[in-house]
């Protein structure tokens, strides 16, 4: 199955990556390959069958609601590339 | 010193005959002579290593209670959170990043006082089979330098392979301890889902990574394992289960035994002295009087291209979290918000990643989803029936780890769809969440290890350790280890 350019990049934008024109040819080609290999599961019949997400047959793991100590706020923004006082900083979200 | 098991290391240790400095000591030096030719370590922690060393030589001199891995040292896949040291996943995105907390698998190893080394290097986020993928260095078969340790926890396999250390711990996803551990002749368990906690195991496919340990023999693979293992309430997938004292029983042989041979694992692209070697080992269980029965998984055919869409389209949603705010790279220059996002990503995640979070996303798009993510989890269903059925007529299910021994580096990084089928005998067991092991069963004419993989139902690692011992003391292929000039 070939894809686009076009659906590449709508892909790119979706993901929030930004590729190079040499990385979007040679994205294109590769998951264009891939797709026809993944694409022998169209011959599973499938009818009936309910998809599994997760092996282990468990539900909602509950547990009491009581207070503990989280990540104190220093720790929790050593990381960050920029901070402000006790916030992380972005640029304007709205222009 | 550091040729031997950590079983053996742990019998000197409490002896006295040696301190947990000096064999601590005794591996930095063999990381020192030996890593520069194997590239297994991104980091090593040389004064924090020695001084927990010397901690545990204080607390048995004055005869405080010591945890089961007391001295012992361990390295650990660069892709566990360790606190105030480096944890990068082979990613330049994660350069600078220092956790704050450490993964429930390395607070277990401090508990038990062992010693941790260092950090291993992987394929970027544990997304690869040949360790290739690293941003930073590619580490090489201790067997033989031209060649590639396996993936992804490639790093971990060698630091015990090249006796850099006794003990190691990885991530499998989708073999990614267990075809490492083939590849270098060592041995390497994946547990069930849910057996270890993912706390601080940085996420690659949710629903399939596990945590597993590797060894020089089964009984070392035993005791990591049965350290790391047990409840943790901060992994809700994490079972409530009692962990069995799987070193307790391990030398007890299982009988009767019914292994299920499935013809499956024997496919096309099989190399002939692997396939050799695997029916070498259906011999030796047979003499020790094991009954092997035709088992049928007929879905594994299409367990890689289920993989590569469950594993991807949870790896895009996991890695959206690297977004050039909390944590990680974020770039020099952008005009806006959501610019900063896409070109931090863009210059922080290498080849590998992008073509995952690619294939990942589009699975998951809209007018895709059906297709692709959908109809992969219902023949991930199939897969696990499959397994459900075979395991109701044998103890465990018997093949090849891997379809060859070690490639040669460069080989394959030019064709992501070849590389993906080395993975063809292992990731169907991630897919079910079952148990596996791979254990060595001999050398190729040219010298390279071959693995023996052993599945078992979830929950059966006391069983399958047994299994696994049972081979490993009739034929000791366990004991050889590579050569260093």
């Amino acid at each position: 199955m070939s894809l686009s350019q076009d659906q590449v990049r709508w892909v790119a934008h979706l993901a929030r990556l930004e590729l190079t024109d040499a990385e979007f040819d040679i994205m294109t080609r590769q998951l264009g390959a891939i797709l026809d290999y993944v694409n022998q599961l169209q011959q599973v019949n499938t009818d009936g069958i309910a998809p599994l997400a997760h092996p282990l047959d468990i539900q909602n793991v509950f547990r009491a609601d009581e207070p503990a100590p989280s990540l104190p706020v220093d720790a929790a923004l050593a990381n960050a590339p920029e901070r402000r006082d006790n916030f992380y900083s972005v640029p304007a979200v709205l222009e | 010193m550091v040729e031997r098991t950590a079983s053996e290391l742990a019998g000197l240790l409490a002896r006295g005959a040696v301190t947990a400095e000096a064999l601590t000591a005794s591996c930095l030096q063999a990381i020192r002579q030996r890593d520069a030719a194997v590239r297994a370590f991104v980091h090593v922690d040389e004064n924090g290593a020695l001084e927990q060393a010397r901690a545990v030589d204080a607390k048995r001199k004055r005869g405080a209670a010591l945890g089961p891995l007391a001295g012992l040292p361990v390295a650990v896949k660069d892709v566990l959170c360790t606190a105030g040291q480096p944890t990068t996943c082979a990613s330049k995105i994660l350069q600078n990043f220092v956790p704050p907390y450490d993964a429930h698998v390395v607070t277990k190893l401090k508990q038990a006082d062992a010693v941790i080394l260092g950090k291993t290097n992987l394929d970027e986020f544990a997304m690869g089979s040949s360790t290739e993928n690293s941003a930073y260095q590619v580490t090489r078969n201790p067997w033989d330098l031209e060649r590639i340790p396996g993936g992804s926890s490639g790093g971990s396999a060698v630091a015990v392979a090249a006796c850099e250390a006794p003990l190691a711990l990885g991530t499998d996803t989708g073999g990614s301890v267990r075809l490492p551990a083939s590849l270098c002749g060592i041995v390497g368990l994946k547990p069930t889902y849910g057996r270890v906690s993912r706390y601080g195991l940085i996420a690659y496919g949710s629903s399939l990574d596990q945590v597993g340990p590797f060894g020089h023999d089964v009984r070392d693979v035993a005791l990591l394992l049965e350290t790391i293992a047990g409840h943790d309430p901060r992994d809700s997938t994490c079972a409530d289960r009692p962990v069995p004292a799987y070193t307790q029983t391990l030398e007890e042989p299982v009988k009767p035994l019914t292994l299920g041979v499935a013809r499956e694992f024997f496919a096309a692209g099989l190399d002939g002295e692997v396939d050799m070697a695997v029916r070498a080992a259906l011999k030796v269980y047979e003499s020790l009087g094991a009954k092997l029965v035709d088992v049928s998984l007929p879905h594994t055919p299409y367990a890689i291209a289920t993989y590569y869409l469950v594993a991807t389209a949870e790896a895009s949603s996991n890695l959206a979290r690297y977004d050039g705010v909390h944590f990680g790279h974020r770039a020099a220059t952008f005009s806006n918000l959501i610019d900063m996002t896409c070109r931090s990503r863009g210059e922080g995640f290498g080849a590998e990643v992008k073509r995952r979070i690619m294939l990942g996303t589009y699975a998951l798009s809209s007018g895709y989803i059906d297709a692709y993510y959908l109809k992969a989890l219902k023949v991930r269903r199939l897969i696990k029936n499959d397994f459900d059925e075979a395991f109701s007529k044998c103890d465990a299910i018997i093949g090849p780890t891997a379809p060859t021994p070690a490639f040669k580096i460069g080989e394959k990084v030019e064709d992501p769809l070849a590389m993906y089928l080395s993975d063809i005998y292992t990731i169907s067991a991630n897919l079910a969440g079952i148990a596996a092991i791979s254990i060595p069963c001999g050398f190729s004419k040219s010298g390279l290890p071959i693995g023996l993989q052993i599945l078992a139902a979830p929950f059966a690692e006391e069983k399958l350790l047994r299994i696994a011992r049972m081979h490993e003391k009739e034929t000791g292929w366990h004991s050889h280890r590579p050569k260093f000039s």
